[in-house]
């Protein structure tokens, strides 16, 4: 499978800095709310949670809804203490999880 | 004869509206549960949304809280509204001090023409808001 998600930090992170983080994730994001050609209501398959730990904690979170685009693009702040993993997690309606980790190295 | 009319128009309109418009009840219930009853200030939030959006299945929206973001006084949750999509809420964004800044964005869908809210709860509960109507050429899911 093609790479499903992405994580983008700024190229030179200094320690003490607050820095924007970016997640995108593939995902369709079907509403609910549409109807297929033959008039059949689509079930929603939307991402629900996003979690974003550093070396385990939790630093930020979003719950999204239908109303989220295609493909949730999602930009949060962090404050760099110094080096660490990031992790991001995905998960939504049909089981759906991923993990992406991101390595955090400060100047 | 007047009033006859209006509501005649009125369900006309409310029988041709598809997709499903969220009712200004809904509104109130998924505001009151995000802010536990507290009044909305306003101040505080700059919402960042363009006034007039030709493709609404994307939209860029970012939303900044002024706030130190100390342990002792922060933001907790923003959220984002909408009055007119099938369901007003779009998201919640849990916040705390180790965010550094009170800043987040992404991209949303707008089922047609309406007000974008965005609120901010800090940790001492008290809620403050942004409003940003918005125009929509194209409406998502017009296709569907």
């Amino acid at each position: 499978m093609s790479q499903r998600a992405l994580i983008h930090l700024p190229a030179t992170v200094r320690r003490g800095e607050v820095i924007l983080v970016r997640a995108l994730v593939a995902h369709p994001m079907e509403t609910g709310h549409r109807v297929d050609s033959g008039g059949q209501r689509l079930p929603r398959d939307i991402i629900r949670r996003v979690e974003a730990r550093l070396d385990g904690e939790l630093v930020f979170a979003a719950d999204l809804h239908p109303a989220i685009a295609a493909n949730p693009y999602l930009v949060f702040p962090l404050r760099v203490t110094g080096d660490g993993t990031l992790t991001v997690d995905w998960s939504g309606d049909r089981g759906f999880a991923h993990r992406e980790r991101a390595e955090i190295v400060a100047t | 004869m007047n009033g006859r009319r209006t509501l005649l128009v009125a369900g006309l309109g409310s029988l041709l509206l598809r997709p499903a418009v969220a009712t200004p009840e809904a509104m109130r219930a998924a505001l009151a549960a995000f802010t536990g009853g507290a009044p909305l200030g306003d101040g505080k939030v700059t919402l960042e949304i363009a006034a007039l959006v030709e493709n609404s299945n994307a939209v860029p929206v970012s939303v900044r809280v002024a706030s130190p973001m100390s342990a002792a006084d922060h933001v907790r949750r923003i959220a984002l509204f909408t009055e007119r999509n099938p369901e007003p809420g779009v998201a919640v964004f849990h916040l705390g001090p180790h965010s550094g800044r009170a800043e987040v964005a992404t991209r949303m869908r707008l089922a047609t023409s309406q007000t974008v809210l965005a609120v901010a709860q800090m940790n001492d509960g008290s809620c403050w808001q942004a409003a940003v109507e918005v125009i929509v050429t194209m409406p998502a899911c017009a296709e569907s």
